[in-house]
């Protein structure tokens, strides 16, 4: 019984941390431009001879 | 960011005092987003730039020393045209966004309770039990009125306007479930439906969520084409000064230089110069029309010979421009009235769903079974008939095929224009602009007589002019290899054409001396004989192979052009087609009125202004991509392909669409056929509904991911 009452808790506080990070994760704008995220992976950044 | 970005932003910490939004239409890939990062990086005082593809936008971070024709001359600079974007509010909101957070509410909430469902199902009972019960009441309540809120508010506001809809009976369900759970629970009862609840909720969130993100990629990129042609005109004030005004600045009084080549931005008065307009984009007539001192003339008419200077007339009642728009605005009421398959779907089931309910109760009632019992077992039935395959299938399949239609460069405006264009069986099409290119071609004979030496000579005369003949024989000279001869003292006459020395030799492109039967150019060098080529508006690529797929779709297709008889006749030749010609922007639009009340369901195909109410009145409407902003905004589909092929391809997916979505229905019939006897007789449990719901939603699924499949193709 003592096992449930700590794993229970760890589970959803997991879960419950999850769902903060994904909330952040909107607050800060990371889901208004999925094409160019996509996209952004392919720019090159190193090409600029300063 | 880039390294330049970077570099700035550890060096000096700018005061960052404005954000500018600008809008980048040509920007579709990395390489672009890099250059216009890195282009207004360079610029001094920007402290960041960081673009945003889905938009086609791009928002800068910079002092009050950097101002915005600043920053659009430097992407200018790297090849890009840019228009600001007046405020970042302008942006329409998306309709994806406000169901992210439920979404991800109900997920969150779902799985746990799950989780302690599952021991709860593998026999759990007493203080255990009442624990995982309560833990889930505790997740579930707050999460399903959070999530919930969707639903409830529209149910809330069809009851309120005595209609129903799909919403209706899933937020009765949710909501009975939800009551009967907690008093379960409270009440140290066997079984709480947290977990089927929150399930549902998941579900049906991620089917609205997927509606919705169909239109706004659409309409994404629907935008970006707009944007693309925000029209605007040179304004001449009374000192001679000139600036560049957007349609919206412009006001009554102004005078307007209008260049040739241009499109004029607002109805006005010409008050000096003379030229001939071409008006196709407002009334379908090919032939271009002569504007003098004093002559009104209407925005959206093409300028083709000779600068014009025009004063500008406030768009009174009785222009035409006015006149479209009203027609527009009495035309597109008819198309709101159409009910989604969905809602339709849902008048039938709600009812179905709710007496069998009651009729469980009162069954359970007479049979001799306490209230309570009698209570939880129509309960039961209310949650394993809430539509949740129901509510997948139709966004689902929609989604997937205006995915795999958008791959190919047709753009679907919302899922009801896939239903509505499921349903055509009659096809009226515009000629001049849909049918045809929309702007002439030369013959391709005559081109194949000049020498090459000739060729090079036109190539240099013609790439001097903006004159729509000239652009036309410039491209297909150039696109036919030839190479532009070098010219001495090269001058435009307007209204007659352009005159040049070649090799000392004077030579001369223009209008022929002699009237010929149509559109034509004459060519003169020195004294050998004039070259006369001729100019046509030639069909769009794969025409007739389009049409052909078309009436093996089983549509009727005729011509529906504001062109002159003897412009119409001949592409009726061409492609075999019944015409009409000649007709205004109203017998456009009482054409289709005719043919609905015949009981036809009218597919128009056109891209003018003079197309715009019959594109509102339409079942349903498809616009090519070069289309008038009014032809673009009035279709429900968009297609940017030069070729006509598009239309025979969006009605053959949205009737596999359909297809799909009726098997969807079917399936999730079917499942209600075998889940609700069981829940009228009070068998099913917690664990029961679990499994059905999601088994039938993933069958749905699976099913509408066909459509994405490359599969038989229209010719």
């Amino acid at each position: 019984m003592t096992s449930i009452a700590v794993l229970i808790p760890i589970a959803l506080g997991m879960g419950l941390m999850g769902l903060c990070a994904f909330f952040w994760a909107l607050r800060r704008g990371q889901f208004v431009d999925l094409d160019g995220a996509a996209a952004r992976i392919l720019i090159d950044e190193t090409d600029e001879p300063e | 960011m880039t390294p330049a970005a970077q570099t700035l932003e550890r060096e000096a910490p700018l005061a960052v005092a404005t954000h500018t939004a600008l809008s980048v239409p040509g920007m579709h890939c990395a390489g672009c987003m890099g250059k216009v990062e890195r282009a207004l990086a360079a610029v001094p005082g920007v402290a960041h730039a960081r673009a945003n593809l889905t938009a086609r936008s791009v928002g800068v971070d910079h002092d009050d020393s950097v101002a915005v024709p600043d920053l659009v001359a430097a992407l200018a600079g790297v090849g890009f045209a840019a228009q600001p974007r007046a405020t970042v509010l302008e942006q329409a909101p998306s309709a994806v966004k406000p169901l992210l957070a439920p979404l991800a509410v109900a997920a969150f909430a779902c799985m746990n309770v799950m989780l302690l469902s599952v021991s709860v199902w593998s026999g759990a009972d007493g203080a255990t039990r009442d624990l995982f019960h309560w833990l889930s009441a505790l997740i579930g309540v707050p999460a399903i009125a959070y999530a919930g809120r969707p639903f409830f508010a529209s149910a809330w506001g069809a009851l309120k306007h005595g209609r129903t809809n799909m919403d209706v009976p899933i937020s009765i369900g949710v909501t009975l479930a939800t009551v009967l759970s907690f008093y379960e629970t409270v009440t140290h009862g066997a079984e709480a439906w947290f977990d089927g609840t929150l399930m549902l909720l998941l579900f049906l969130l991620a089917g609205r969520a997927l509606d919705a993100m169909m239109r706004d990629r659409a309409r994404a990129g629907v935008d970006a084409l707009l944007r693309q042609a925000a029209p605007g005109a040179m304004v001449v004030a009374a000192d001679g000064t000139t600036a560049w005004l957007a349609v919206a600045e412009l006001v009554p009084g102004m005078m307007m230089r209008v260049a040739a080549g241009e499109r004029l931005a607002a109805d006005g008065v010409v008050r000096r110069g003379a030229s001939r307009l071409d008006r196709s984009l407002l009334t379908g007539e090919s032939a271009a029309v002569p504007a003098a001192v004093g002559d009104l003339v209407l925005a959206g008419t093409l300028n083709e010979d000779a600068p014009l200077d025009v004063e500008v007339r406030a768009i009174g009642e009785d222009t035409a421009l006015a006149e479209i728009a009203r027609l527009m605005e009495a035309a597109g009421q008819s198309r709101s009235r159409y009910v989604r398959i969905a809602d339709r779907a849902s008048r039938l089931y709600a009812p179905a769903v709710h007496s069998l309910a009651a009729l469980t109760f009162a069954g359970w009632m007479l049979a001799g079974a306490g209230f309570y019992h009698a209570l939880v077992i129509a309960i039961a039935v209310l949650i394993i008939t809430c539509p949740c395959a129901l509510g997948l299938a139709v966004p689902v399949a929609q989604v997937v095929a205006a995915g795999a239609l958008m791959k190919r460069g047709v753009l679907i405006k919302d899922g009801s224009a896939l239903e509505r264009l499921a349903e055509v069986d009659r096809m009226l099409i515009d000629k001049t602009g849909t049918l045809t290119m929309g702007r002439p071609a030369p013959d391709p004979a005559a081109l194949d007589a000049l020498t090459p030496g000739e060729a090079g000579v036109a190539l240099a005369l013609a790439s001097h002019s903006r004159h729509p003949l000239s652009l036309g024989l410039a491209e297909a000279l150039a696109a036919r290899g030839a190479k532009a001869q070098p010219l001495d003292v090269v001058e435009e006459v307007p209204g007659r054409g352009m005159t040049a020395l070649w090799r000392e030799i004077p030579v001369s492109l223009g209008r022929p001396s002699s009237p010929t039967g149509g559109m034509a150019v004459a060519l003169a060098i020195g004294a050998d004989p004039v070259r006369l080529i001729g100019f046509a508006d030639a069909l769009r690529p794969d025409a007739l192979y389009a049409l052909a797929a078309l009436r093996a779709q089983g549509l009727e297709v005729s011509i529906l052009s504001g062109d002159n008889a003897l412009a119409v006749a001949q592409v009726a030749r061409e492609t075999g087609l019944m015409a009409q010609a000649s007709a205004s922007p109203q017998d456009k639009h009482d054409a289709i009125a005719r043919l609905a009340a015949a009981g036809r369901r009218v597919l128009m195909v056109g891209d003018g202004l003079n197309d715009g109410p019959a594109l509102a009145a339409a079942h349903a409407s498809i616009a090519p991509g070069s289309a008038s902003d009014v032809g673009r905004q009035a279709a429900d589909v968009v297609f940017t392909a030069p070729s006509l092929m598009a239309l025979p391809r969006a009605v053959a997916m949205a009737r596999k669409t359909m297809r799909v979505v009726r098997q969807n229905f079917a399936l999730a019939i079917a499942y209600n056929l075998l889940a609700v006897p069981l829940a009228m007789a009070g068998l099913v449990t917690p664990l029961i509904a679990a499994v059905a719901m999601s088994t039938s939603s993933l069958i749905v699924v699976a099913n509408s991911l066909r459509l994405s499949w490359p599969g038989e193709d229209v010719a």
